[in-house]
């Protein structure tokens, strides 16, 4: 339990380090953003800027609009877009979700399949079957992601021509509940997929060698000794701690994760953070911005802090030994 | 989608080849280039690699079209009437002299990249785990803080807040990038700070960057490699993303680029998106074959894993 609160305690800490960073980067470099905002509202005469600045608090010392920042995030103030003309907090809560759906989706296919398949070549390593889910492994790594997600559009929409390849959900889209959430599960299909298939190949390469290592160690061999069904083997025994170091990888790379799902969300239109982020740096959008920093290092502190809570339940020598986890 | 087939008819089952442990004798260094050169599948990735590099320097000399001209109607198909090889683009720019002058900049900007990560990553993660204590705990604490960032957000912002330029491009790949090796390189400076060899060349009064620089780096040399090899790779896909999304420097070509600058067109000419892609894709492939077959040249043990 200590160990929790510590490493809780810890995660603030490093958010508060990424906020101080992400505003000292944003604000110090070149680029006013009073003449954005003035340049938005189509007067950019010197008064004007003048009047700008000092209703958005711009002409205060460095230190004093970091410290004021800082208060209003901790009241849960991230600010206003120029742009959209929303609080960005209301802005983030509407595109953290699609995010949130499409990372996850993409995870779950690429933990369990890639270890299905992780398992299934470790038992017959020498198999065929096995040796081309090492060739599919490194082909999937070395595909960037957005090639995937075109590949997969003109493949979708000129050949099979039955999945939506762009949005989250149909313009003309009229119906209850049911359907809607089946219109969203049929749009998200394909940037999963694309997403997905990127770590399924790292996830079904690093489980078949935690699992062969495994399969060799001492425990394997006594509970086969005892007697034991392969199935039970495999599946109770090995299969446990096989995919440790499959949910620690997936835990520490959710940031890798999201960058991917950047690049998946512009090309398939999903509008997710990503895309938000991506708008907020071309336009300049400065609030906008950093709440999407912001948010994303919330996201990967949260992952890591989860994963280290199922390893906790997976592995129970880190729960019994607790206290250096 | 031949070259992939194509390249599993040619690498065959992967790990099956590597020769049995018995075979091979002799000093460390040679024995593992031995192992790597009886691995079909890291010689591939040799092959490949070396081809797409002769490709790009000295292609432009073959090739007479200049990716930035129109020589011929917009969205012409590979093998169409007076269409280039692989055809044009929705400008009528030839894609063909797009692959071919694309490749520079995406592999220089890999290659600059790389050695930005190596570098940063390898002086911080060295200084860890050789001092260890408190210089460890920060910078590890730093380390986990730059883990926390989303890359390609916090490069994006880089690269937009200053002008997009290879330069630009390289070091906010190299900023973003580095924790990974530093994390390696303590791993490996921890593990070897306490042999015997360390400690006598401690005893016989060398200093620390002496230690660490021409006792402990060599040592922990193999690793580092693999994962060089692997982060080329990586680097050059973190570029192409940089680049489709419009954040690199417009007046240099990548491949990246190119499928940015087609994307809104890419229904009507696949090819556009399709070749520069199979360009990204088949490198990386070699940089992920030559790292895996170092990976199993340096660390036998561990083959076909």
């Amino acid at each position: 339990m200590r160990t929790v609160v510590a490493k809780i305690a810890q995660s603030l800490g490093l958010i508060l380090a990424v906020i101080v960073l992400n505003f000292s980067m944003i604000h110090l470099t070149p680029g006013d953003p009073a003449t954005v905002i003035a340049g938005e509202s189509g007067a950019g005469d010197p008064e004007t800027i003048a009047q700008i600045r000092a209703e958005y608090g711009l002409d205060r010392p460095f230190v004093v609009q970091l410290g004021s920042y800082i208060g209003d995030v901790l009241q849960g103030d991230l600010g206003f877009s120029f742009f959209f003309d929303k609080p960005v907090t209301e802005l983030i809560g509407e595109r953290l979700w699609p995010t949130v759906l499409l990372v996850g989706t993409a995870l779950v296919f690429a933990v369990v399949l890639g270890v299905l398949a992780g398992v299934f070549t470790a038992r017959r390593p020498e198999s065929a079957v096995s040796h081309s889910v090492t060739v599919l492994a490194l082909v999937g790594y070395s595909m960037p992601v957005f090639w995937t997600g075109i590949l997969l559009i003109i493949l979708f929409a000129s050949v099979f021509e039955i999945l939506p390849i762009s949005g989250m959900r149909d313009v003309q889209f009229e119906g209850g509940t049911m359907s809607a959430v089946f219109d969203v599960i049929r749009h998200l299909i394909l940037p999963a997929l694309t997403l997905g298939l990127l770590y399924l190949a790292q996830y079904s390469r690093l489980s078949r060698a935690s699992m062969l290592e495994v399969l060799e160690s001492d425990y394997v061999r006594t509970a086969r000794a005892k007697g034991l069904s392969e199935r039970v083997v495999v599946y109770k025994h090995a299969l446990r701690n096989a995919v440790i170091p499959v949910v620690t990888i997936a835990g520490l790379q959710f940031g890798a994760l999201l960058s991917g799902a950047l690049l998946v969300e512009t090309v398939f239109n999903w509008p997710g953070l990503g895309r938000l982020a991506f708008d907020s740096i071309l336009r300049r959008d400065t609030s906008v911005l950093l709440g999407v920093l912001l948010m994303s290092a919330v996201l990967v502190v949260v992952a890591n802090l989860l994963t280290d809570v199922v390893y906790r339940l997976i592995d129970p020598r880190i729960r019994v030994g607790g206290a250096r986890g | 989608m031949a070259s992939v087939q194509d390249a599993e008819v040619l690498v065959g089952p992967l790990g099956a080849l590597a020769p049995a442990d018995s075979e091979i004798a002799g000093p460390p260094g040679r024995q593992a280039l031995r192992m790597f050169l009886r691995n079909r599948a890291a010689v591939f990735g040799v092959i490949l690699f070396v081809a797409v590099l002769l490709m790009t320097i000295f292609g432009p000399m073959f090739y007479d079209n200049d990716a930035s001209d129109i020589v011929a109607r917009p969205v012409l198909a590979p093998g169409a009437d007076g269409a280039p090889p692989l055809g044009t683009d929705y400008l009528g720019r030839d894609v063909l002299a797009g692959v071919i002058s694309g490749g520079r900049v995406s592999l220089l900007v890999a290659a600059m990249a790389a050695l930005m990560v190596v570098f940063i990553g390898v002086t911080i993660g060295a200084t860890a785990g050789y001092y260890g204590g408190w210089v460890d705990t920060v910078l590890m604490r730093f380390t986990e803080f730059f883990q926390v960032l989303p890359a390609l957000l916090f490069a994006m912002v880089i690269v937009a807040l200053f002008t997009p330029s290879i330069a630009t491009i390289s070091v906010a790949i190299g900023l973003v990038a580095w924790p990974s090796i530093a994390r390696l390189t303590r791993a490996e400076f921890l593990r070897l700070k306490n042999l015997e060899y360390v400690k006598a060349a401690r005893a016989i009064g060398a200093g620390d960057w002496s230690i660490m620089s021409r006792v402990i780096f060599p040592n922990a040399l193999p690793p580092l490699i693999v994962s060089a090899s692997l982060l080329m790779g990586a680097a050059l896909l973190f570029e192409a993303g940089l680049a489709f999304l419009g954040l690199s420097d417009p007046n240099t070509l990548s491949w990246g680029l190119m499928i940015g600058l087609n994307r809104a067109n890419f229904l009507s000419a696949w090819w556009s998106v399709t070749f520069p892609g199979l360009a990204i894709f088949v490198t990386v492939l070699s940089f992920s074959l030559i790292g895996d077959g170092l990976q199993d040249a340096f660390n036998p043990k561990l083959r076909g894993r």
